[in-house]
């Protein structure tokens, strides 16, 4: 009985590494790659499970639904709704300084989260849209594989664009922005490019994690969940690095989930409220990973470029 | 004896060396005058002396005690002032202000201080409570040089101080620059407007790629013509 | 008519809330050069360290008010000693990820001293006064009389004394401050002190004027970016214009929006300074 309930929470566990492990994937494309600060993440996660939410669900009572659409075409979906949403996001943002686009983005997330939870017509408010179903009836074991599937998918993409000509301008873009503008590259597309690539990534991570907990509501996409998460994710793992993207989500989730083994331990008069303990150790683990490894577990590796030579 | 004297420096950005065993050295009341073609590295060696620049190899000695490599801040109590040559001003700050800031390093009354700049650059008196952002070209390199006498240096180093003025306000500079010496200041200072400078210069130094070329009295620089041809236009 | 009025008294009152967070923010900004996102917590932790005061020895708000900010000045000091001094010199925008942690540091701290629900300062109904047709509470006139003499209180900081006009050097022109012998550190913790001190001011202000929450801070976050954006980065007279301009545009856009959209308005009009006059309303530093 115990080893089945451990079994469970295992399943439970990867589902939603794999899922944050695509956001992650999304994320390095634009930090990692191109040096975008989106700290607003928890936008296009909304977007993608929202879409997805309304498009495969059935009669829905007082809010846009009814749909009934098959699971992959939801989580089409959630991408196709994705690039108009991201594309005027990066039109006004991608090309603003580092600090005002994490302001900018930040600012975009929490108007699309006001827009959820304001526009119940569309979605429900507060309460939320319930009976996200998972394909083809599969339990979480099931929809394990579909997830790592989709991780697998998104890993070899975000990979081969990395290794790819247009990664290397990417790079060139984040490295040195006027060298590459003198090389005749035009920055603003090629940022547009990755802004919109990595939004429609988190957008599927978004509608597969509708689909996995069956509920969307605004509370999921707070900034804690949403965004910060993620970003402890890439920073642990090695920004730059999408192994270490994806490694950084496992590692991640298993302190967090550690965080509430922690929680239960010390006693809740002590700590008041265990969510915030956890939040608070999360918070404070990054602190110390920024100030003693700022470069992550797996640290970047750059692919060589043309006619150089691998060192081995 | 000499009031700051560099030996054999070797300095520069990210491990590349734009000085290669570079000698200046400037005496107590003198005026020396650094020209050179562009990228010779004549801001380079000053911002090495000053401490802005990482002196890989060599020495600065001033006024005897060895102070390479220190701090700007060590620099300034220690009554060395730098002019750089561009935003060299607080613009969002008065006139007044940014004098006062020139002192903040240095302890003590600074009134008799300011009284000497006002006297220097009568016209900063008259407009001291004038944002300094908003002045004229000529008006912030006054104040600039306002801000570097407040620390009441023995030494003043002056980074192009007439890149962009008018004729007439070059002349006007130079002319200021003099008086500022006649104090008693050791001036140091890289120039494009050479001529104007070596007129009124003590001693000049020609840097080209890092390196030593010539070195002699402001006159006598004038009159070489191999230095005439290559750095004065003919 | 009249509705416009009570709007804009609306407006003042929260732009004067705004202004005490967006002047610490853009000296912030403009002397570290980095977006700090745990502003507005810090405003929060501010007001529950004045709730503190005020049950435990039973003070007035108003009283418990420079214990708040001395002790918010102390916090924020101590954060920049332990975890951004240490990352200074790295990257600017770790400093942004890791302002970020702290922010979410603090509210859960927060949470875990004192509790995730509505709090007052004092409870009790106060009777509002009826000017003719305008409502006006006697708590708005003191939020609005504290605002306006910490303002003063920070003018004549910023333009009279030296420290005052070091760190508005150094938010102008840092290279030439190190070249004039500004002591760098010593400028950057008193910034961090007197940021720390508004914001707290204005978690105070805010908590008298509505409640406690640990999220009350966070919520104002955006705006009070938007007002130092408007009003130009490291301009703290700027970030006062531009927290009443913000804080009137977001109460009188209920006029025509609802009133859940108010945040939107701040970042609007933010997003429209970025493109059309990015430097601000007054030219900003960075």
């Amino acid at each position: 009985m115990e080893l089945a309930g451990l079994g469970a929470y295992l399943l439970f566990f990867l589902n939603l590494v794999g899922i944050y492990a695509i956001m992650a994937l999304g994320l390095n494309m634009q930090w990692g790659m191109t040096g975008q600060f989106n700290i607003g993440i928890a936008g296009f996660f909304a977007v993608g499970a929202y879409t997805t939410a309304i498009l495969t669900t059935g009669p829905a009572d007082g809010w846009l639904g009814g749909f009934d659409l098959p699971f992959l075409l939801g989580l089409a979906g959630s991408i196709i709704v994705c690039v108009p949403v991201a594309w005027v996001v990066g039109r006004i943002t991608a090309n603003l300084r580092t600090d005002y686009l994490a302001i900018a983005t930040i600012g975009i997330a929490e108007i699309i989260r006001l827009f959820f939870l304001n526009e119940g017509w569309l979605s429900n408010g507060t309460r939320g849209i319930p009976g996200i179903q998972k394909p083809l009836d599969l339990g979480n074991g099931g929809y394990l594989l579909i997830v790592l599937a989709f991780v697998a998918i998104t890993y070899l993409l975000v990979e081969v664009a990395r290794r790819s000509p247009w990664g290397r301008v990417l790079r060139a873009i984040r490295d040195n922005e006027p060298a590459t503008a003198a090389a005749g590259k035009d920055i603003a597309r090629f940022r547009l490019e990755a802004f919109v690539v990595g939004s429609c990534i988190m957008a599927l991570g978004g509608g597969l994690y509708a689909h996995f907990v069956g509920f969307v509501s605004p509370e999921a996409f707070r900034p804690l969940y949403g965004t910060f998460l993620v970003w402890v994710m890439l920073i642990a793992g090695g920004s730059g690095n999408n192994l270490g993207a994806m490694l950084g989500a496992l590692v991640v989730w298993i302190i967090w989930s550690s965080t509430e083994v922690l929680a239960d331990l010390v006693p809740t008069a002590l700590i008041g409220s265990e969510s915030a303990f956890r939040v608070f150790l999360i918070g404070v683990l990054l602190q110390v990973i920024l100030v003693s490894r700022p470069q992550g577990l797996l640290p970047e590796r750059r692919p060589p470029m043309p006619g150089e030579r691998r060192r081995s | 004896m000499s009031l700051i004297h560099a030996e054999g420096l070797y300095a520069g950005y990210g491990g590349v060396d734009i000085l290669r065993n570079t000698h200046l050295r400037v005496g107590a009341d003198e005026i020396v005058v650094i020209v050179g073609p562009n990228g010779a590295g004549k801001s380079t060696a000053m911002k090495a002396m000053f401490g802005l620049v990482p002196v890989r190899a060599g020495t600065v000695t001033y006024r005897g005690e060895d102070i390479t490599n220190r701090p700007p801040e060590r620099m300034v109590t220690r009554g060395i002032a730098y002019v750089p040559q561009e935003a060299n001003i607080f613009p969002s700050l008065s006139v007044l202000e940014n004098l006062e800031l020139g002192a903040y390093a240095i302890p003590g009354d600074m009134s008799p201080r300011l009284e000497k700049v006002f006297e220097i650059f009568p016209r900063l008196r008259e407009r001291r409570h004038q944002q300094a952002g908003v002045m004229s070209g000529g008006e912030r390199q006054m104040v600039a040089m306002g801000r570097a006498l407040m620390v009441d240096p023995h030494l003043l180093m002056l980074d192009e101080p007439t890149a962009g003025l008018s004729p007439r306000l070059i002349d006007e500079t130079i002319e200021r620059i003099r008086e500022v010496n006649q104090l008693g200041i050791g001036v140091l200072m890289v120039e494009q407007n050479a001529r104007q400078a070596l007129a009124v210069a003590d001693r000049g130094y020609v840097l080209a790629t890092g390196e030593n070329r010539h070195e002699d009295s402001g006159p006598a620089l004038l009159a070489n013509p191999e230095v005439a041809e290559m750095f004065l236009g003919g | 008519m009249i509705e416009v009025i009570q709007l804009l008294i609306n407006g003042i009152l929260l732009g004067s809330i705004l202004a005490l967070g967006a002047v610490g923010a853009t000296m912030i900004f403009g002397v570290l050069r980095f977006a700090h996102f745990a502003h507005g917590d810090f405003m929060a932790v501010g007001a529950y360290f004045a709730l503190t005061v005020v049950t435990v020895f039973n003070l007035p708000v108003l009283a418990a008010l420079p214990v708040a900010m001395a002790g918010t000045a102390a916090l924020a000091v101590a954060i920049d000693q332990v975890v951004y001094k240490r990352i200074r010199r790295v990257q600017p925008v770790i400093l942004l990820i890791s302002s970020f942690a702290t922010a979410l540091v603090l509210r859960s701290a927060i949470q875990m001293i004192w509790g995730s629900s509505n709090q007052v300062y004092e409870t009790g109904i106060q009777l509002p006064w009826r000017i003719g047709p305008l409502t006006l509470k006697p708590d708005h006139l003191l939020i609005f009389a504290a605002a306006a003499g910490l303002v003063l209180m920070v003018h004549l900081f910023l333009t009279r004394t030296r420290m005052g006009k070091a760190m508005r050097a150094m938010s102008d022109n840092m290279d030439l401050a190190l070249i004039t012998g500004i002591p760098a550190d010593r400028v950057i913790m008193w910034t961090w002190a007197i940021g720390g001190a508004l914001a707290a001011a204005a978690g105070v202000l805010l908590g008298m004027d509505t409640r406690l929450h640990p999220v009350m801070g966070w919520t104002l976050l955006l705006p009070i970016f938007a007002a130092t954006i408007l009003g130009g980065i490291g301009r703290p007279y700027g970030a006062i214009l531009g927290g009443l301009v913000i804080g009137c545009a977001m109460e009188l856009s209920t006029l025509i929006i609802p009133g859940s959209y108010k945040p939107a308005v701040a970042f609007a009009i933010m997003v429209l300074t970025l493109i059309f006059r990015p430097q601000g309303i007054i030219k900003g530093a960075v």
